[in-house]
């Protein structure tokens, strides 16, 4: 008598903590800023936050009726409460199997559709609809740095991303190391970066802030040192660094490429006034067959 | 002559050489204490030649135990780094930190999950069936100890070379030539060749045990559940683990023969390799998770006492998951660049498994519902998997949409997601199933409190290591760094996650603590009557442990739930009119041979010592050879000598 | 050991080695696709067109048709317990696998010699993958007849040897069927402008 007594106060007890566990934390990962992915400062982002937190509540339909339930059956039918019904034949029943699998398939349906639209609108290789003047940035992932080009500037950078405000970013991604993952969290959308291949990325920073970049695929040692600065500013912010960066004195051609792709990880991030001009293709190129390194021909990623 | 072994290969490092040094220390303790004891017959004897599934799956789950105690304090260690790590190089720095978890995750899917799988296959599948045996016996001991093979492989590579630093599945180009010139991931290659062969010869036996062994009667839909699921399983393995074996020999011969499968130049295609590893990857998961599925529909009726619901659901929702989970593996790269057509479709397909494991959860949920439900250990485990899995259910959905995906994929997001699944779900699953069966496999019960001890420190110590990891990765901290931005102000919740793991290994050391209390008071926790738990299948109407040859009479199945059924009429222990001889495989100690020749084979492969390789195969065929030679692999047990163990148990239950 | 107990064994060992053929066909299904997605990675070396002879291919192919031919006659006298004829078309199935396995042989050393070794490209280390892992499943039938041929001269056709036989007649199908593929995929496919 005594234990069963015992056992229902401490599940009731358990389930208070959870609750208000559960609460805490959510309010907490609410109004915490510091949480990328949930305050995005970009226009993809945002999308993607309202898609998580719309499937988010969407999946509650069926996580909270099991937990409802799982609990509601463990006390009631607990072997000592001899009060509750005991069917031990009763196996089968049409209609709540039918429930069962109609009411998920129901869910995942609408979720389906929901994913089919949002796999082509949030597709990393969508420009995006917007008329504002595009601006193009040839990203190369490095052992273990990030290589920023920026072709209609003139001007490259490492491991810093000075980018304009509400002018749509078209990524070109490729790498001269092992397969990275190219991803500013509060701007949305990370893409892998290969060699010999390119990969496309378009964004938009909507808020100006500067914004932690990373690679999420391991790519050797210094691959956890391997991040960058993602500084979103005004238009004419960004045209006074390019000009700024201009009156700097180190070029990057093919000689000084070839001592910043040797592997290193890097405390500062460095500035160029101006790189060799088809270095991008160059360098997926060079894992090309000989014969397609003279043409500057891409290969896509993925079944693109 | 000794290709690249040198002295080199030797551990220089403290840390390294402190494992290493307890390691074969460890090792040299055992062999002492089986020398001073004089055990070494009764080993050879009654386990390591044994083709008794019941001891090679004892074995198993020792190995598995063992290599859970490796493989936690490697996740002990990657915390502590990650605890150090921040703004600092931390406790082990990047290189080591990469082997360590490189290892951590091998080491826990195919030498705990699949050792704890497959051990409990062994000692409860023939019994369910109503079988003496496996379809293969000597077969069975050979994938046991290539099993084993694997896992020494592994662990050699702690004190000679190296281990790979390329993450559990060694994507190339990382794991090319070009950035792994050691033998690093060989060492991954050959463990996994070998432990893997062992897996789909097991593959092989278990489906031709499921498909030809059942007892007169039972039809499929009359197996238990259990059987389905491993039956699904198996399947599984049979189909994916030959993609394994191509795929790991492909990255072996452009690391050795110098081919261009995966390397960035000369035409190979690094991409193709990340597409075969998880058409083998995703299908290991529903491997792992089946099988636990089985073992939670067996308990919760029992421990309900009443039918399973939903049986013929279950078991379609078994036959649709096993379908499935080979049209979802591109959901592991979304991020490669396919177009929106393909991300959605294997989006759409991934959510799609939702629906029947949601299926399986409501009608176990409903199996208590009017039961009259004990809570023992198995069912504190199947309520927490309930909970956590449905959670790591969710959290799944979420990463299968494309869109999400862009934003969680490498993170910790992701990490936190599969041990909910993998600890939540097969881990959880493995070890009611373990509580469960104990007394079956060894004739006394493990101790209660203890392992509800074990429980809580698992159940809380798993939330607080695997919660905080959620929000790390929606604060955009990827997998695998060994170091981060003191700024970011993540370090709390790595201690946190460290916290929660070290309390994990405290309920490792509960469960321990319980097995040695059990067996010492193993007179008070005698299961006397067979069926300790008033149990449904076949495995509960034989003695405690059961006797070698499982059935002195094969039973005769006419619905489900045979025992269970049994007992409602009132007939059980009725000792048959007469006893017949019954014939079993003899022991043999070809199966360890093999294996060590198999295990020689690989190491010298990963340190190109050809010769050695060469001289392994020769021994490798004419083992085969030997074996195939010898017609008198079955010994007789007389129908007299059947009668007194039989009595003699009847009497015990009495 | 009972005849009924034997015959258990069989039936269990047969569905057995159907299923392990299973695997085996996943594993050449693998090496089958990854052979797909190379078959135009040549690099700047040969494609399949400027190495393949057709009619030597077309030559092995009949040498192994014949030995899956001459192995089947073999299964069929042993239905008629003729031990004499059994040993002697094993024998042939085996010499023709072994000229088989010379031919195949002679053609890789050939392409190696010319410069067209597996390290050339993505696409012949798939080539030799592909048809090396075939080669290595006819060397081991080979040697299972070596194994195989003695034990029937010395204990005639009991049903263990039948048993044996059987088995040794799947795989060598097997690796027919297997080989039908290779010649379709890699040889036709890789000549035919395509």
């Amino acid at each position: 008598m005594r234990s069963r007594h015992s056992l229902s106060t401490f599940l009731k007890w358990l389930l208070v903590a959870c609750a208000v566990l559960v609460s805490a934390g959510f309010v907490w990962l609410i109004g915490n800023s510091d949480i990328a992915v949930l305050n995005p400062a970009g226009e993809v982002a945002s999308q993607q936050r309202d898609l998580l937190v719309f499937a988010f509540w969407l999946s509650m339909l069926v996580v909270i009726p099991v937990f409802a339930l799982t609990l509601f059956v463990t006390v009631r039918y607990r072997e000592g409460n001899k009060k509750a019904a005991y069917r031990p034949d009763w196996s089968h029943s049409r209609i709540l199997e039918t429930i069962w699998w109609g009411v998920p398939a129901i869910i995942i349906i609408v979720l389906g559709v929901v994913t089919w639209r949002t796999s082509h609108t949030l597709d990393p290789y969508k420009p995006l609809a917007d008329n504002s003047q595009a601006i193009e940035i040839q990203v190369i992932a490095l052992e273990w740095k990030w290589l920023f080009l920026y072709p209609e500037y003139d001007v490259a950078s490492v491991n810093l991303l000075p980018v304009p405000t509400n002018r749509p970013l078209n990524f070109s991604i490729t790498s001269d190391a092992p397969m990275n993952s190219f991803w500013i969290p509060k701007l949305g959308s990370q893409i892998y970066a290969m060699k010999g291949m390119q990969t496309k990325l378009h964004l938009r920073a909507d808020t100006p802030g500067s914004y932690r970049g990373l690679s999420t695929n391991i790519s050797g040692e210094g691959f956890a040192r391997m991040g960058f600065e993602a500084k979103a500013m005004s238009n004419d912010d960004f045209l006074d660094w390019v000009r700024t960066t201009k009156e700097t004195d180190s070029y990057l051609d093919s000689k000084s490429y070839k001592e910043l792709a040797k592997p290193s990880t890097l405390d500062k991030p460095i500035l160029f006034n101006g790189f060799k001009p088809t270095l991008f293709n160059d360098t997926i190129a060079s894992w090309m067959p000989p014969s397609h390194s003279k043409s500057t021909s891409k290969q896509e990623g993925g079944a693109h | 002559m000794l290709g690249r072994l040198s002295w080199d290969a030797l551990p220089s490092d403290l840390i390294t050489l402190g494992a290493a040094a307890g390691m074969v220390g460890g090792g040299l303790l055992i062999v002492a204490a089986l020398t001073y004891f004089k055990k070494w017959k009764w080993l050879w004897k009654n386990w390591i030649t044994s083709l008794d599934p019941k001891r090679i799956g004892v074995m198993y789950l020792l190995v598995a135990g063992i290599m859970l105690l490796r493989g936690g304090a490697d996740a002990l260690m990657m915390r502590l780094q990650q605890v150090t790590g921040a703004g600092a190089d931390g406790v082990l720095g990047a290189e080591m930190f990469q082997q360590v978890f490189s290892a951590h995750g091998t080491i826990m899917i195919f030498f705990v999950a699949m050792g704890l799988m497959f051990g409990l296959i062994n000692i409860i599948l023939p019994l369910q069936i109503g079988a003496r045996d496996v379809a293969f016996p000597f077969l069975n001991s050979v994938s046991f100890w290539l099993f084993v093979a694997g896992a020494v492989l592994i662990n050699a590579s702690l004190v000679i070379g190296e281990f790979s630093a390329a993450g559990w599945l060694a994507y190339p180009p990382l794991s090319g030539l070009e950035y792994s010139p050691g033998v690093g991931v060989d060492y991954w290659i050959w463990s996994l060749q070998i432990a893997g062969m062992g897996s789909l010869l097991s593959g092989i036996n278990f489906t031709a045990t499921i498909l030809k062994l059942r007892a007169k009667g039972m039809s499929l839909m009359k197996m238990p559940i259990f059987v389905h699921s491993v039956l699904g399983s198996m399947l599984l393995v049979a189909f994916a683990f030959p993609i394994l074996t191509a795929t790991l020999l492909l990255l072996s011969l452009d690391r050795t023969l110098g081919m261009h499968f995966f390397t960035s130049d000369f035409g190979g295609n690094p991409m193709m390799y990340v597409n075969l590893i998880w058409a083998w990857g995703h299908p290991e998961v529903y491997i792992l998770i089946l099988p636990a599925f089985g073992i939670f529909s067996e308990l919760v009726a029992t421990f309900s006492r009443k039918k399973l619901f939903g049986y013929t659901s279950m078991v379609w929702a078994l036959g649709a998951i096993s379908l499935l989970s080979f049209t979802v593996w591109l959901h592991h790269f979304f991020t490669m660049g396919a177009g929106a057509n393909v991300n959605a479709f294997f989006g759409i397909m991934t959510m799609i498994i939702a629906i029947p494991t949601g299926v399986k959860i409501f009608n176990w949920l409903f199996t208590m519902y009017r039961g009259r439900v004990r809570l023992t250990v198995p069912m504190l485990w199947f309520i927490a998997f309930v909970l956590t899995f449905t959670i790591g259910g969710m959290t799944g959905v979420l990463l299968s949409i494309p869109g999400v995906n862009f934003q969680t994929h490498n993170t910790l997001f992701v990490v936190a997601h599969f041990h909910n699944m993998i600890i939540g779900g097969v881990v959880f699953g493995y070890f009611a199933g373990l509580t469960y069966w104990f007394p079956k496999i060894f004739g006394f019960k493990l101790h209660e409190r203890l392992g509800k001890a074990a429980f809580w420190c698992w159940i809380i110590g798993y939330l607080l290591a695997f919660m905080p990891l959620y929000v790390l990765g929606l604060m955009g901290a990827a997998r695998r760094m060994d170091s981060y931005d003191a700024s970011l102000g993540w370090q709390w919740l790595f201690m946190v996650a460290a916290a929660g793991a070290a309390l994990i290994m405290v309920g490792v050391a509960f469960q321990i603590l319980q097995l040695i209390v059990s067996i010492r008071q193993r007179k008070k926790l005698r299961d006397t009557t067979g069926d300790p738990w008033d149990g449904r299948t076949l495995e509960w109407s034989v003695p405690s442990p059961a006797p070698v040859y499982n059935f002195a009479t094969l039973p005769v199945i006419s619905e489900r739930d045979p025992f269970w059924e049994a007992k409602q009429h009132g007939d059980t222990r009725q000792a048959p009119a007469y006893y017949q001889d019954i014939h079993m495989p003899k022991n043999t100690g070809l199966g360890i041979v093999i294996a060590s020749i198999a295990l020689v084979f690989g190491f010298a492969v990963i340190w190109h010592i050809w010769w050695l390789a060469i001289l392994a195969v020769i021994g490798i065929i004419a083992c085969i050879m030997v074996r195939a030679n010898d017609e008198e692999t079955e010994y007789v047990i007389p129908a007299a000598e059947v009668a007194r163990i039989e009595e003699q148990a009847r009497e015990g239950a009495a | 050991m009972s005849v009924i107990r034997q015959s258990e064994h069989t039936e269990k060992a047969t569905f057995g080695f159907w299923l392990y053929l299973m695997t085996d066909c996943v594993l050449f299904a693998s090496l089958f696709a990854v052979f797909a997605v190379m078959r135009n990675s040549v690099w700047d070396g040969p494609a399949g067109v400027d190495i393949f002879s057709l009619p030597y291919v077309w030559l092995l192919t009949m040498v192994l048709l014949l030995s899956s031919f001459t192995c089947g006659l073999a299964l069929i006298a042993a239905r008629s317990n003729n031990v004499r004829k059994t040993l002697w078309l094993l024998g042939l199935t085996g010499a023709l696998g072994l000229v088989f396995l010379g031919l195949e042989a002679y053609e890789f050393a050939k392409l190696i010699h010319e410069g067209y070794g597996w390290q050339r490209s993505g696409f012949l280390s798939a080539f030799f993958t592909l048809v090396g892992m075939h080669g290595l499943h006819i060397s081991a039938g080979l040697i299972w007849l070596t194994y195989l041929m003695p034990k029937i001269r010395r204990k005639g056709l009991i049903s263990i040897n039948r048993k044996r036989l059987l088995m040794f007649s799947m795989f060598w199908h097997f690796l027919d069927v297997i080989w039908i593929f290779i010649f379709t995929i890699v040889y036709l496919m890789g000549v035919s402008p395509l």
